[in-house]
């Protein structure tokens, strides 16, 4: 019994220490997890408390970028001729839309979507990343922008925007010239990136293509703003903690004309060339058109592919810039400039008699150069040989000159290099010579390479190896009007700073002074007034003219003619006929334009072209609007807003910037 | 004389209270409503409601306090019945609410069956116990493991995985104090960690997430890895000393989920820094060591498995909350105990130290 209580009293104390054991190890248990605990804080609250802190700042803080206003392009006289306007776009994230085609459905009770619209938001999903926002629709009315807005929470990831969009209020009139901004595609994402321009990019959609909005794409984009805000986890700006305010793009001011770009496009009417005016004072381009045109706005927002096909496959090719990239042979129009190489030279005096017949026939060679006047113009000057634009006469000239005293001397003019104006992908032509052709055709060996004797004698009349742009060949005139001062040309006059109203002229030193005698200039000068003149090509071009004016008439050859075959224009398809030239300056004494004027199978030069010539000089030299177009001008009408005067502030600006 | 009355009417009141319970609690409570002051945005409806609550527990611990432990011990049963009945009807006519079934109508009012059993199942458990202190043998602990299992699984039916680990762990304190043997204790957590891979077959798929959202939170920043992240980015932020009372930028700016009830804790430690949460685990661990000490003490097998179970409980509550929210525990839900947001809950702690306290009173 006593024995049996033992165990028991045992037992019990044996149960009490299993239990005091217990409670310890339970303690244990507790303050080891404690402390694991604890060093979890360390690491997060010590360790990586850096980190963490970067962390919440980042989703506290989010810098909302504020776009500059693209800056405005205007005209000479402050015309208009890029400018925003604001307007409520459609747009759709398709990272955070689970269904696009049925969203897009649904949106489609509110709004129109055309088939243009789906196709173009097509193209963009195929280039762009998910997660950009896209946009499906621009423009919206009032109306539309009012329904998707009370609409809207029906449709996560989907947006109405306020947007600023560009406008080109004489669209394809300025086309070529300005050229047109559209959506930063991904090969431009990549270069903003290497030139560390992401930054100043962000937030913004849209980047200067091509021309002017390409080539002063710094300038006009502006400074992008921030706006630091303290946003909640929905993303909702809570307050604004900073801002920074963008600095709006510069504006440009051009040298253009847009009267005298008008007048240039409603005198071709429906024909295809170009034509391009320059100041020969400082090479400001006063008229750069290219026909036809297209409307820039198509381009914005993405062109779908239809209307993108159809424009390229027309064979009046409006994507074309003519007066940028067309090479064409420049005919008769090239005689003045292979005049100053023969003075140069040497070969011929300014006195010397020569004869212009009807035939020349090169030596030790039966081949037949044939005069367009089959008479012939009996005994000539060179004066007189450019005035009545005797073939003969310069097919001589060359042979006798040889390539490599002529390529030298009209190379300074220009031709057959770029220009250096501020557009995009100018072409350089081609001025030929024995290392050019040795260059050209070198893939075809020695025998194509070699320079032949009869290769010097079409170039004489500007046909053979010679092409040259138009823009070129205004240049070269301008040149040629100004005693030898090569200007680069350009578009731009000036930069206005928006933000202290600035105007910063561009550089208008010239190039280079052509080292030709002045008595030379004058001499191939009066001999293309003589043209406008009775008994010059364009003689009754110049007819009734109340200042002076000089020019000279070109005709391009689209084909060979054979020999002894007749050139007939009626029996040529449309793109067969020749190619109608003319280059002028005025007034002859003091010129203040210059310009080139080519029109596509015009036919002759005195024909199509020069007739644009002088009309275009008579608005700009006195005003005088052409009668048969006077109607349709929307611009010769405009009031001439002139700028502020420079004053005292340009003035200094000179000096600063000599 | 009128403070004679009004002192002893006090010495009344505080009798049965312990005063070192009341005293940390207390500290927690100031705590609780500095943290849930910020993070209700300085709203005082929550604090008011917690105000209100409070007071009702308050009221229902002093209750339970001033009574015999051996009488608290005969509801028990009763209780564990009720609660078992009450499950049942949840399992038929129960409430849902996102996916699960937890809650059951009772017209004017709704209620959780399975908060009853935080407390009935260690009750039961120790009263079952109790009854066969004299000669407890292994089949004793067999039923008890029977009657742990019937309301567990049907809470996990529910599915709510983070209560029923809360009461598998009540009860699991029960059988570890009332002396479980080592061996099944080991092997138990052997079995278990052999048969992870088959619990894991059985899982829900968004408790599988949590899993993996806690091992890789950037697996799914924006999903399910998006509320650990965000409380942890607060605890980080918050470093050494804490970005001050009012101030947590993640509080504030509507980034921390459930701010007031189960991440409330990522509240405190935003604001108050890895300085507060030293304090407020001390706080715990004072709770703990006292509710220890009372286990120490306690007269009657009943009391010692109660009191143990209840303390250890106090520290599971907190400990899985803490790790929960600082992104070493899976998200379960789990209020931190005394701090978040939430009546039931409240009242449910409160019970239990109530008990705790009769027991370290009253002995028997």
């Amino acid at each position: 019994m006593a024995r049996e209580k033992l165990t028991s009293l045992k037992n019990l104390r044996s149960e009490e220490n299993q239990f005091q054991l217990r409670l310890v190890v339970a303690y244990g248990f507790m303050l080891t997890m404690f402390v694991l605990l604890i060093g979890r804080f360390i690491w997060l609250q010590v360790v990586q408390y850096q980190h963490f802190t970067t962390l919440a700042q980042n989703n506290r803080i989010s810098l909302v970028p504020i776009l500059p206003n693209r800056g405005l392009i205007l005209d000479r006289n402050g015309v208009v001729l890029a400018q925003n306007y604001s307007s409520y776009t459609l747009e759709l994230t398709p990272s955070k839309i689970d269904d696009i085609d049925a969203t897009i459905e649904q949106l489609k009770t509110l709004v129109d979507v055309t088939p243009r619209d789906m196709k173009r938001f097509r193209k963009f999903q195929e280039d762009a990343k998910d997660f950009e926002t896209l946009p499906l629709k621009v423009k919206l009315t009032d109306e539309e922008a009012a329904r998707l807005a009370a609409n809207m929470w029906r449709f996560p990831g989907v947006e109405v925007k306020a947007r600023l969009f560009r406008d080109y209020p004489f669209k394809e009139l300025t086309s070529h010239a300005l050229g047109y901004i559209g959506r930063i595609n991904p090969k431009e994402k990549q270069q903003l990136e290497d030139d560390d321009k992401t930054t100043n990019y962000r937030g913004t959609t849209y980047i200067g293509k091509t021309g002017i909005e390409a080539v002063y794409e710094d300038q006009l984009h502006g400074q992008v703003g921030f706006e630091e805000v303290e946003t909640d986890s929905g993303g909702r700006a809570i307050r604004s903690l900073k801002r920074t305010p963008p600095v709006n793009g510069n504006t440009l001011k051009l040298a253009l004309d847009i009267r005298l770009q008008e007048i240039a496009d409603k005198l071709f009417g429906d024909r295809r060339g170009a034509l391009v005016a320059i100041d020969p004072n400082d090479g400001g381009v006063l008229a750069f058109l290219s026909k036809p045109g297209f409307d820039p706005a198509l381009f914005i927002d993405g062109i779908d592919s239809q209307t993108w096909t159809a424009l390229n496959s027309d064979w009046h090719k409006p994507l074309v810039n003519r007066a940028l990239r067309g090479i064409y042979p420049p005919g008769s129009t090239f005689k003045p400039f292979i005049s100053m190489a023969a003075l140069m030279s040497g070969i011929i005096k300014m006195d010397d008699i020569r004869p212009a017949p009807g035939v020349f026939v090169l030596p030790g060679s039966a081949h037949q150069f044939r005069d367009a006047e089959k008479k012939g113009h009996g005994m000539v000057n060179l004066q007189k040989a450019i005035t009545v634009s005797s073939d003969t006469f310069f097919y001589k000239l060359a042979w006798d000159l040889g390539i490599d005293r002529i390529a030298p001397v009209v190379g300074q003019f220009g031709l057959g290099s770029k220009t250096g104006i501020d557009l995009d992908g100018e072409l350089s032509g081609v001025l030929p010579s024995k290392e050019w052709k040795a260059r050209r055709f070198a893939r075809l060996g020695p025998a194509a390479q070699k320079w032949l004797p009869g290769d010097v004698v079409s170039i004489g009349i500007g046909q053979g190896y010679n092409s040259y742009t138009p823009l070129q060949m205004a240049n070269a005139t301008a040149t040629m009007a100004n005693d030898g001062r090569l200007f680069r040309p350009h578009l731009v006059e000036s930069i206005v700073d928006v933000k202290t109203g600035r105007e910063t002229r561009v550089n208008t030193t010239p190039i280079r002074q052509l080292p030709f005698p002045q008595t030379y200039f004058d001499y191939i000068k009066q001999g293309m007034a003589g043209v406008l003149k009775p008994g010059g090509t364009a003689g009754a071009i110049g007819a009734g003219l109340t200042y002076t004016m000089a020019g000279k008439t070109g005709t391009a050859q689209v084909v060979a003619i054979k020999q002894g075959a007749k050139y007939n224009a009626a029996s040529l398809a449309e793109q067969n006929r020749d190619h109608s030239w003319f280059i002028a300056f005025a007034p002859v004494e003091h010129p203040k334009i210059a310009v080139a004027v080519i029109v596509e199978n015009g036919g002759w030069g005195a024909g199509a072209a020069a007739p644009i010539a002088r009309a275009l000089f008579d608005f700009y030299l006195t005003g005088k609007v052409p009668p048969a177009i006077a109607d349709d001008l929307k611009t010769a009408t405009l009031p001439i807003v002139q700028a502020p005067p420079p004053a005292k502030k340009a003035a200094s600006d000179e000096v600063a910037n000599p | 004389m009128k403070s004679q009355i009004l002192r002893r009417l006090w010495a009344k009141l505080i009798e049965p209270l312990d005063g070192w319970l009341m005293l940390f609690l207390g500290l927690i409570f100031l705590l609780s409503l500095l943290v849930l002051y910020s993070a209700s945005n300085q709203s005082f409806d929550k604090i008011d409601n917690k105000l209100a609550y409070t007071v009702l527990s308050l009221t229902i611990m002093w209750v339970i306090a001033r009574t015999r432990p051996q009488v608290v011990m005969h509801f028990g049963p009763p209780l564990y019945l009720i609660g078992l009945l009450l499950l049942v009807a949840v399992h038929f006519k129960g409430i849902t609410v996102n996916g699960s079934t937890r809650w059951l109508s009772l017209g004017f009012t709704r209620i959780q069956p399975s908060e009853i059993m935080k407390i009935a199942l260690p009750m039961m458990i120790a009263w079952y116990f109790q009854k066969h202190e004299a000669n407890l043998r292994w089949w004793h602990f067999i039923v008890a493991v029977v009657l742990m299992l019937l309301p567990v699984g049907l809470i996990l039916k529910q599915p709510d995985l983070g209560t029923a680990t809360l009461i598998m762990a009540a009860g699991f304190f029960v059988l570890f104090f009332a002396g479980l043997s080592w061996r099944v204790i080991v092997g138990g957590l052997i079995a278990f960690s052999a048969s992870l891979p088959v619990i894991w077959h059985v899982m829900h798929d968004y408790q599988k997430k949590r899993i993996l959202t806690l091992i890789d939170p950037m697996s799914d920043p924006l999903g399910a890895g998006y509320h650990i992240i965000q409380s942890m980015i607060a605890i980080g932020s918050g470093g050494p000393i804490g970005k001050g009372w009012l101030n947590g930028t993640q509080t504030h700016l509507d980034y921390i989920p459930e701010r007031t009830t189960d991440f409330i804790f990522a509240v405190f430690s935003e604001e108050f820094g890895m300085i507060g949460n030293l304090i407020l685990v001390g706080l715990y661990l004072l709770i703990i060591s006292r509710g220890l000490m009372i286990t120490a003490r306690a007269q009657t097998l009943y009391g010692r498995l109660m009191a143990g179970s209840i303390t250890l409980s106090f520290f599971f509550y907190a400990f899985v909350n803490m790790g929960m929210v600082s992104g070493i525990l899976p998200v379960v839900g789990v209020p931190l105990p005394f701090v978040s947001y939430g009546g039931t809950a409240t009242v449910t702690l409160f019970i239990g130290t109530g008990m705790l306290m009769s027991i370290g009173k009253l002995r028997k």
